[in-house]
Parts: structure tokens; sequence; C-alpha cells
């Protein structure tokens, strides 16, 4: 606070000398715009001496490595400490506040209530649901072999050394083909009662990187380390600049996390400690909120908390990695879910592979939107069981994995994707509406200003899948800017992918950007283009580079 | 649904009849909101498309619409020197717009989307809404009186050189609308300065021609006339009600008419000239001759208002667009306070009265902002529209052959909207390469 006053009574100083000084100027008093032009002249050379000084006192910053700390060096108040909303009081650090975004408030929240998921009997692993990963991947189980939940499955051909291995105990009855005969899905009957693989867990305060890693490969854990950009499986002989765990996830309808961890402070604990071995770990925290976040993400050690203040994105940690240490050309970066990080610490902590996920059944659709405690992979109708409102004459519904925004369509009798900790279940809007464009009929969900939405702050939106009008052209401009928090320019990018521009598509910031970043700039958009996908060509492309 | 039902049976077929087709689609994804759902991407959209955006700034148009009819039968009535109390007469003045102002927007529209048809059916994609838009605006940049046939050649200019050789809706380098007001203005330039002594025609002043009996004798009169097609027949309703009529025509124009708009009076006397005629206070409440839209400053204003509000037009544009005009006013102030030269006049006019004279708010609200031609970048658009208000000025000011500036200067600019963009995103491609 002191600070602040300073940096304020020197401005003001500053702003007084230059008043006197052009007072003095004007003795003659005769011609209007000298004067004018004199006092510009004086505040501008003194205007050009504080700026040089405090560009000196910010590279000193720069220097001696104390800007790191998220201090503002500058003598300048920043944007945020002047017109920003104030931290809540649970914050114990600077926060960054995203003003871009928006929140879609939908039906359908998850009540904290957890169900025991006994209708879940089958689950399976998806490779599709690795980026990169190669169609045809070799599996190492066959039809009607039993499997211990940790047991290998399947792997990468180009990275044999990575194990993707079966989330719970049980009967593997089938292996899915999908187009071409690449392997779709490794389905597993499980057991009434787990069964795990035991392993020879390494000692994590003196075992070397090179044993970790080989423990995690063949274990399984490394498939929850993912490295940005292209969100594919963590390269083990990269060394990331930094490893992101976002504890909170701003998406329409996402799990609570903090419901989440709640029980598995201590596994979460050891998960970060496991990944602190490998590079600094940065959490991200949700100040937003009207409570603190759960004790197990403020009160962690060996990590460093960044506070982020926002709507949705804020919560993906794209966004979180933009404001903390942005990806470049040069230097990667690794994430990982919460849930994923509990995984690895009960690897470690009970050494056994624990897939236990909570599932956040949510959406309209749904009767009673609440958790399902399972495993990783869980079928679809089993998640559902039971608990969908009856359909009516129709109309029929759509299952999500994942939320509305990034997830990736599926069916009842399929599964939850690998890195998915939500169903949702919505209405499909196939149906046709009379001047359904100028006057819909239901209120819908919409970052604009022709809706009337601004009144209803809090009404929750009963959304369907409709487009709600015909793809275009791109006509309007700064709408993606004004929904993404970060300092990149969409709709360049995009028109940079779309002509194949590799040196913009770079320069513009593709790395920086995984689908699910751009996913409400999609759902913003008034020409009803296909960002997301636009995005992945664009990545796919440049990783083939 | 039986009207949904009936629609889609009578669906022309797309090979044999692409022209019936497309039209048939354009006006049934108008009744209809079509029943397509997401794939792919995101599983839920914005109730946000394009038809909804452009009909919004139609209806923020709308009340330049009310006042334009409500002016162009008062300047008719005012040139005759009748009803001079601006809502006297109200019956006749909105009739006599409505009149004039119909067939000009019927025109505008059956010409310019009866282009827009044949290209989207030529191209095979649906009908985009991108001419909604032009299509309202560019009856209210034109002169009340001007003759349906240019106006049909200038949209037919407009849009098929300047939107369709470019590649349709969103991919125009220049503003439709402006390049329809462009063809006429270079075209027709005598007429458009107002020179009434060859044809007799008054295009900023609605119903007066020669009168052909003192014509004949050699004597240029200028008188109003009236059709019975449609005047008359009105006048029969209003006589059934005892209301006042239009009459016969063939009243004299008065003789204190001179049809001169204040940027004219400007250019020849600065302030002092502009003032003998019109007061501030009737230049910003618009009851003046000038382009149909474009003279009632409150009420561009309220649209102007209406679009910040509903996201729909950038405020960078705007506000840039007043920057960069007062400060080019304040600049030509500064350098010329104190002066007697009656040469340097116009630059003496104080800089906050250009924004009561001419069309600058409605360059700023309607023309300036269109996204597509716009610069595209946020801090794009600042520069964009500052430029725009100090070369606008500048043309206004000082470039004796333009009475008006703000057309040069928007259609200038969007030539360098990307140019502009491009430096912008130059130096965020910079910081980030920087930061490798």
């Amino acid at each position: 606070m002191r600070s602040k006053i300073n940096r304020f009574f020197l401005l003001f100083l500053f702003l007084n000398f230059a008043s006197v000084a052009s007072a003095q100027s004007s003795g003659g008093g005769s011609n209007y715009l000298l004067t004018a032009l004199a006092a510009i002249a004086v505040f501008i050379v003194l205007g050009a001496i504080v700026m040089v000084s405090d560009n000196l006192l910010k590279i000193e910053a720069k220097e001696s490595g104390a800007d790191k700390t998220g201090t503002n060096y500058s003598i300048f108040p920043r944007f945020n400490e002047l017109f920003g909303g104030s931290a809540p009081n649970y914050v114990d650090g600077p926060v960054t506040f995203l003003k871009k975004g928006h929140d879609i408030l939908l039906q359908g929240e998850a009540a904290k209530s957890t169900n025991d998921g006994s209708n879940v009997t089958t689950f399976a692993v998806q490779p599709p649901n690795f980026v990169g990963i190669s169609p045809i991947p070799k599996v190492v189980v066959e039809v009607g072999d039993e499997v211990k939940a940790g047991d290998p499955i399947f792997f990468d051909k180009k990275r044999p050394e990575i194990q993707y291995v079966a989330p719970v105990s049980g009967e593997v009855i089938a292996i899915n083909r999908g187009a071409k005969r690449s392997i779709a899905e490794v389905v597993i009957l499980a057991d009434k009662e787990m069964k795990y693989r035991s392993y020879d867990v390494p000692n994590l305060a003196d075992c070397s990187r090179e044993d970790l890693v080989n423990f995690l490969m063949s274990s399984g854990g490394w498939s929850f380390i993912r490295q940005r950009p292209y969100n594919l499986v963590a390269d083990p002989v990269d060394t990331p600049r930094g490893i992101f765990v976002s504890t909170f996830d701003s998406a329409p309808l996402a799990p609570d996390l903090n419901y989440i961890v709640d029980g598995n402070e201590a596994a979460f604990q050891k998960g970060l400690e496991v990944l602190g071995k490998f590079a600094p770990v940065h959490l991200g925290l949700n100040a937003k909120g009207s409570e603190a976040p759960h004790h197990a993400f403020t009160q962690v050690e060996g990590a460093s908390k960044n506070w982020f203040h926002g709507k949705h994105p804020a919560g993906n940690v794209g966004v979180q990695i933009h404001h903390t240490d942005p990806i470049t050309t040069s230097s990667k970066v690794w994430v990982a879910g919460v849930q994923d990080v509990i995984t690895i610490g009960k690897l470690f902590s009970e050494g056994k592979f624990d897939a236990t996920r909570m599932v956040a059944v949510t959406g309209a659709e749904v009767e009673n939107p609440q958790y399902v405690k399972t495993y990783l992979g869980a079928n679809i109708e089993g998640l559902v069981k039971g608990n969908l409102k009856p359909l009516e004459e129709g109309k029929s519904i759509r299952f999500v994995s994942g939320d509305v925004l990034s997830g990736k369509q599926t069916s009842t009798e399929s599964f939850l994707g690998y890195y998915d900790d939500q169903v949702t279940v919505l209405e499909e809007g196939d149906q046709y509406e009379m001047f359904g464009w100028l006057l819909p009929l239901a209120p819908r969900p919409t970052i604009s200003g022709t809706f009337p939405n601004g009144l209803y702050p809090d009404l929750k939106f009963q959304a369907n899948t409709n487009t709600h009008g015909e793809q275009r052209a791109f006509v309007v401009t700064g709408q993606y800017e004004s929904v993404l928090p970060m300092d990149i320019y969409p709709q360049h990018l995009m028109k940079a992918i779309i002509t194949n521009d590799f040196e913009k598509m770079e320069g513009l910031g593709l790395l920086e950007l995984a689908e699910e970043d751009v996913a409400l700039c999609e759902f913003a958009c008034t020409s009803k283009q296909p960002l997301q996908s636009i995005l992945k060509q664009g990545l796919e492309a440049m990783r083939d580079q | 649904m039986s009207l949904l039902n009936f629609l889609k049976k009578i669906e022309p077929d797309k090979k044999s009849s692409p022209f019936l087709h497309t039209l048939f689609d354009g006006f049934f994804t108008f009744a209809y909101a079509p029943d397509t759902v997401t794939k792919g991407g995101v599983h839920i959209k914005d109730g946000m498309d394009l038809k909804r955006l452009m009909v919004h700034v139609v209806l923020a148009l709308q009340l330049c619409y009310a006042f334009g009819s409500l002016n162009i039968g008062h300047q008719h009535f005012a040139a005759l020197g009748m009803y001079p109390d601006f809502f006297d007469a109200f019956h006749l003045k909105i009739v006599y717009g409505l009149i004039q102002l119909i067939p000009i927007f019927v025109v505008a529209h059956v010409v310019g989307l009866g282009i827009e048809f044949w290209y989207a059916a030529k191209k095979g994609h649906a009908i985009e809404e991108g001419f909604l838009v032009s299509g309202a605006l560019i009856p209210l940049i034109m002169p009340p009186d001007v003759p349906l046939i240019w106006l049909a050649l200038a949209v037919a200019f407009a849009v098929i050189i300047g939107k369709e050789a470019f590649g349709g809706t969103g991919m125009n380098i220049f503003n439709v609308a402006l390049l329809a007001r462009a063809f006429i203005f270079f075209a027709y330039p005598t007429e458009m300065a107002g020179d009434t002594m060859t044809s007799g025609k008054e295009v900023w002043v609605s119903g007066l021609e020669f009168d052909p009996a003192q014509l004949a004798e050699g004597v240029k009169q200028q008188v109003s006339y009236y059709h019975w097609w449609s005047h008359g027949i009105f006048d029969s309703i209003f006589d059934a009600f005892g209301w006042r009529t239009f009459g016969e025509g063939g009243v004299a124009v008065a003789d204190s008419f001179t049809g001169a708009t204040p940027l004219g009076l400007a250019k020849a006397g600065g302030w002092a000239a502009v003032t003998e005629v019109y007061t501030p206070t009737q230049m910003f409440w618009g009851g003046l001759p000038g382009s149909i839209g474009e003279t009632c400053k409150p009420f561009i204003i309220v649209g102007a208002a209406a679009l910040v509000a509903m996201k729909v037009a950038s405020w960078r544009v705007m506000i840039g667009m007043v920057i960069g005009c007062a400060l080019t006013g304040m600049l030509m102030n500064g350098f010329t306070s104190g002066s007697e030269n009656a040469a340097l006049a116009y630059l003496q006019i104080p800089w906050y009265y250009h924004f009561y004279m001419g069309s600058f708010l409605f360059a700023m609200a309607f023309m300036a902002t269109d996204p597509v031609t716009a610069a595209s970048t946020n801090r794009g658009k600042w520069i964009y529209g500052f430029f725009i208000g100090a070369v606008g000025l500048i043309i206004r000011v000082m470039n004796p052959a333009y009475p008006e500036g703000w057309m040069l200067a928007i259609l200038f600019m969007n030539v360098f909207a990307p140019l502009i963009d491009h430096y912008v995103l130059e130096s965020n491609m910079t910081k980030r390469l920087k930061r490798a």
C-alpha cells in the first residue's frame, strides 16, 4: 500500500513540475499556440525521463530475477491495481485479473453428492484420446484375458516405452476397431473387487530422474503427463520449463475440483512432489469464488501458486500458462489434471495404479445431476442409468464426454474419454424454429448484446445443440478477442491456418493454444466457423513440419 | 407446422433450377431458423448469427428513416415557403416523404438483392446477409430526389465491382454503401453539387422542376409538381377527412429559398455565413436539406449508442474518429487563431461545430464501423478511426472540390485498414518471437 502511495506522489510531483514550467514559459502570454506547444514539449521531456527511469527499474528487476514473484516494479500502478477488482481475503499472492471471457450458465449442475457407481460395469481405454498416437497401437492383451488394474494393454509403436494400462481389473471383453482397422477402444468388464498390479516403487527422495521416468512409463502413470504445445503425452527426454496444474475448471457445468480433491489431499500432494522432480510445478488457483479453494490446493508445498480471477476460460491451463510463463517456439511445458495428479500420487503412496475418477454427470436432461465415483474410462450408459429425464416425443438427446464446449460427442454404448471427468447430456436442437433467429422462443446463452440476457445475469439456460444459424464468411471482428484472455489475435491466426502460412501461425501464437482455449470463441462466433477443427488442422500441420 | 410442411413440399430442386432454389432457401431460412445441429466442435452455439446481426443494424437505422421521411416533406414545403413549422401539416410531409423514399428503398433492394441472389445461385452457396445492411444504408445517404436510374446504376456498380468481384460478403475491401454514393457523386457531379439551372431538378430538395409554361417563354422558374397516381390519391383521402391537401402543384419556390447546405455556406464564408441561415440547434435537430438520413443528429446518436450497447459496432472506431476530427479541428483553429484573412474563415470554425454540420455522425456510427472494411484488430481500430476523423476533416475544410469529406476519408482508410492490421500483427509477432 505504502509503495502505491509513493508512486502516486511521484506522478503528482512530475505533473506539477510540468504545469509550473509551462506557466513560466507563457510570460509573454500573447501567442496561445506557442504556449501550448511549449507546455507539450516540457511534458514530453519530463515524461521521457520518467519512462526511461521506469524502464531502468523494470530492467533491473528482470536482471535480478525479482520480477518473477509477480510484484510490480514499475513506478506506475498497473491497470488492474487501479481499476481491477480487489482480491478476496483468502488470496495470499498476486492475482491475475482476466477481464475477458464468458461464463455460460446451464441447467443441470452436479449436486455435491456422490453415487457409488455400481451401475458402471465396463471400462475402456480409447487410443484416439491420445493426440498423435499411431492409429493402430500394439495391443498386448487379447479378448478373454484377465488383467489387473495397472497391467499394460497397449503401447504406441513410435514410443514403445510408454505403457497404456488397464484402469480396472477384470476381463478384456472386446477390442473394437474403427475406420481403417484403427483401434477404437479396448473394453474391460470390471471385477467386483479390484485387483491391483504390484510395483517396485522407487524411493522418491533418492531415485534418479531416469529411474523415476522408467517407473512412470512402465506403470502407466506417464500417460497423464501431457506436453504443450500440441497436448501430446509428454516426451520423457524433454526437460520442460514448468509443469502446470489448474485446480479449477471454469467450463460450463464443469466438476468442482474442490469437491473431488476432498479426501485425497495427501495423494495430491504426493503427486505434485513427483512432478516436482522434473520441473517447477505451478498451480493455478481460483480467486473468484466466495470461498477459498480447498486446503489441498491452498496449503500445497513444493509448488508455486498463481491466482486467477476471471470468467471462463480462466480455468483453462493454457490461459494460465500464457499469464505465468508463456510457451515459446523453443520451450515446452507439461500439464496434468488434478485427478491425474492424484493417481500419480497414489502410485507412490499406495503402490498401486488407482484410476478412481469422480465423474460429474451433468446437463439439463439428467434427472439428478451428481457425481459418480467410478474409474477412468467408464461406460456412459452405466454413468447415466436410471438418471435421465423421460424423453419427449420427437426429441432426441446427445451425450458428451466432457463439457459442452470442448467435449466429444459420444453415445451410451461408448466410454468416457481418458482425460475427461464429466458427462453432459443435452437436448438435440434438430427442430426448425419460426423466426428463431430474430425472436427465439426460449432464452439462449449468448455473449451478444442483442439479447436481453444482461438483465438476467443468473439465468441458467437449457441449451440445445442447434447451430442457431448457418456458416458464413468471417464478418464480425473483435468478437473472439473479447472472450479469449490471451494476447492473441484468434481471427488472424485462423486465417493464417486456412492459408497455410506457417510463419504467421507460429508468430501469432498457435503453439500457445489448445483446442479447448478457442472453444469459447467458436461458441460465440457469429459466422459459425468451426474454430476448433481449424486450430486442430493448424496444430497437426505444424507438428508435421 | 403445416406451413413448414407446405414450404418443404414446394422447395425447388437445386440441380434443375438453382436460382429458384437459392431464392427459396433465402426466404425459407428467413422464416425458419434451420434445424442443423453442431458437429465436431462445440456442442452449443451462441444465439447470434449474421441475420440477427444485420437486422439489428437495420433496426438502429429506423429512427433515421422516420426522421428522413418527414424531413423530405418538410424541405419540399420549406422551399415553397409553406408550413415553416417542422410539425405543421405533418400528414402531408410524412406522406410526401414516404412517396419519395419508398421507391428509393425498393429500387436499392431489388437491384442489390437481385444481384446477390444471382451470384449466390451461380456460385452455389447460400445467400449471405451482407446486403441487408448495405441496402438499408444506401437510401439514407442519397439525396432525396435522386433519380431512380442513377440509384439502380450505383447499386449495381457497388455490389458487382465493390463486393462480388472480391468474393462476396466478408471479402470486400470497400464499404459497399459508400461505393454506391461515390458512384453517384462522381458520375453526376454537377447535379450533386447542387446545380439546378440546367435541368431545373434540385436533387437535395425533392419535387421541384421548371414550370413548362414559363420555360417555353425562356423563363426558368422552379415550381412544385405532384403525381395524380400518388399524391392525388392521398389528396382525395385527406379531402374526405377535411385535412389540408397537396393541391395541384405549380407553386413557385419562395424567393428566400437557396437550398444551400451548412457546408456550402461554411466554404463560402465561414461560421458567420452558416449562422446567418441556420442556427446550431437547427443543425443539431436536422431540419435542413441534406442526404435523407444524415441530418438528425440526436437520432443518429441514439442509433450509435444502441449499436455500441448491443456490441454490434465497434466503439473504438467511433471514439477514434471523434478524437481524430476534434484534434484536427483544434489544430486548424490553433494555426489560424486571430487571423483576419477571409480565406481562412473555414479553418476558424470552432472545432466542436464540425460535429453539427454535415454527416460526420452518420459516417461515424454506420459507415466507418462496418466490420468487414474496417481494421480488424482492436488497436488497429483506434488508428483507423483516428485517421478517418483527421483525413475527413482535412478534405471537408481544405479541399474546395468536395463539399464533404467522410465518404472519401472512409474509402481511403478502407484501403489502408489491411496495412494497419499488418503492422499491429507484426508487433504482436515480434513480441512473441522475442520471447523465444
